[in-house]
């Protein structure tokens, strides 16, 4: 188990205990967390489940593959620190991430 | 609401059932909520069955939409292995196939569509097996391997996928399509050949024209494909993708309005203001495409849907018109599809097939209505905000890959 905190737009936060090797995808789906629409399930197919990564823990989720850059390129309101949350596996080492949600997914 | 909460029964727990009860808590909806589903297990996700699941990539807990524990913590009565039997539109009230009863203040159908089974002698034999389910997706699982020839009937994508996880795990493939070429209903020609050859360069035989008359059988078990030219086509196994069809008697037999699915409008409501039908069982009107009614086999549809009928049931304003799209991965390329090429005059390829990496494009005039996009992320994402944002597009400069997306569409 890992933690997680997911902030949404309107600063709602939930902290929750995700399983590693769960995506943080994953984390916020089965938990019902609002915000993170994720509607191919995490196949890096749609890009809505975009987070932005609180810049303490940027370096520690990894690099983007060329397709989650590919694909995040045409997302709403990107920055640099945007990722796929269905492309952050989570690992003992990001325990305690923190991750914002952006106002929509389209 | 009115002072005494409703109670919503959810007729069925696919992925646009599941979805429904979890987005309805999401919306605060806080009256009782039953979820009622045909299969042993609580709702999941059902692309992976042909791919990852396949594969030995996934487990049964990734595959789950939710936790089971999430349900009981919700307030969502989930009823596995049940299925309704009928509806009484009337007294609001629903008959089980376990002998109980239960009514409704609002019934969500949910019952998802079933593959078609082929009219021929032997389709009940051992080894000839279907997708759709996680139990059919086991049972696949475990008579492929090594060495084994499997015969896919029907040469869509579900059997595209399949064939493709096939190879990987060592079998041989030989895909039997009835049409002149693969996904003759769902793509274009090039996109056709395209993937035939891909697969064709993996191993993978296909026999085009090909009826299936019947199935050749030894103690009750599979062992051969007939096909309507005399031959017979020695297999250990046999996957049949030939399509689906809603499963839409249940609401046929309550006096609900169908049409090859159940009507709806754009609330995702029936012809009765108390019951809702969404995912692959629903007939509805699309507006990007002038509201014309037609059925949709995927999961973003199911979704839509789902936000549909919960925003309707909870007095929330109706979720923003969609493009729709699918996408299929088969090795390591992933299709990515917005939209649907009605009325197209104009076909246009950006890119180089042979690459690997191209998009195409359906235009009606200057109007952008589909595009199939291979390992081009661009062309999707920029394609579907074209599609749905009816923005007119100059296809000199769409077909020009030194121009990129973002200009296209600026």
């Amino acid at each position: 188990m890992a933690k997680i905190t997911y902030i949404e737009h309107n600063g709602a936060e939930h902290v929750l205990d995700v399983k590693t090797g769960l995506t943080v995808m994953e984390g916020a789906v089965k938990n019902n967390v609002p915000g993170i629409d994720a509607d191919c399930g995490g196949a890096c197919a749609c890009a809505t489940c975009h987070v932005y990564v609180d810049d303490a823990w940027l370096a520690k989720t990894g690099d983007k593959s060329a397709m989650e850059e590919s694909m995040l390129d045409f997302a709403e309101n990107v920055e640099p620190n945007s990722r796929l949350a269905c492309q952050i596996k989570m690992t003992d080492a990001l325990d305690g991430l923190v991750v914002r949600l952006p106002e929509s997914q389209h | 609401m009115s002072e005494k909460p409703s109670h919503i029964v959810i007729i069925g727990a696919g992925h646009a059932g599941g979805t429904a009860a979890a987005l309805l808590r999401q919306y605060d909806f806080q009256g009782p909520i039953t979820l009622i589903g045909e299969e042993p297990i609580p709702p999941y996700q059902r692309p992976p069955l042909s791919k990852a699941w396949l594969k030995g990539e996934a487990d049964a807990d990734s595959l789950a939409l939710k936790p089971l524990e999430f349900y009981a913590e919700n307030g969502i009565d989930f009823r596995p292995n049940v299925q309704v039997t009928a509806i009484d539109r009337q007294a609001k009230g629903l008959t089980l196939s376990d002998g109980g009863s239960l009514s409704y203040d609002i019934a969500i159908l949910a019952t998802g569509a079933r593959p078609i089974r082929l009219p021929i002698p032997g389709a009940d034999l051992d080894g000839v097996l279907e997708l759709r389910t996680a139990a059919d997706a086991e049972a696949l699982k475990a008579a492929l391997g090594p060495g084994k020839t499997v015969a896919v009937v029907g040469g869509g994508y579900i059997g595209l996928e399949a064939a493709a996880s096939a190879r990987s795990l060592g079998a041989n493939v030989i895909i039997l399509e009835r049409e002149a070429r693969i996904l003759a209903r769902v793509a274009c020609e090039t996109l056709s050949t395209f993937f035939q050859t891909y697969h064709e360069a993996r191993g993978v035989q296909f026999e085009l024209g090909a009826s299936a008359t019947g199935f050749a059988g030894k103690d009750g078990k599979v062992t051969g494909v007939t096909l309507a030219d005399g031959r017979t086509l020695a297999c250990d196994l046999v996957l049949v993708g030939v399509g689906v069809a809603p499963n839409e008697e249940l609401a046929k037999a309550a006096g609900l309005e169908c049409a090859r699915g159940v009507v709806v409008n754009l609330e995702a409501r029936t012809s009765d203001p108390s019951i809702f039908a969404i995912g692959d069982v629903a007939q509805r009107p699309m507006p990007i495409y002038e509201n014309r009614m037609f059925r949709m086999e995927s999961v973003p549809n199911a979704l839509e849907q789902a936000k549909q009928a919960a925003c309707a049931i909870t007095g929330r304003p109706a979720p923003a018109g969609e493009t729709p799209w699918q996408w299929s991965d088969q090795y390591d390329l992933k299709l990515q599809i917005a939209g649907y090429p009605f009325d197209a005059d104009q076909i246009l390829v950006r890119g180089d097939p042979t690459s690997n990496k191209f998009a195409i494009f359906h235009l009606k005039g200057d109007q952008l209505q589909s595009v199939e996009a291979i390992n081009s992320p661009p062309e999707f994402m920029m394609g579907r905000q074209l599609i749905g944002n009816r923005k007119p597009v100059n296809a000199s400069r769409l077909a020009d890959t030194s121009i990129s997306m973002k200009e296209v569409a600026a």
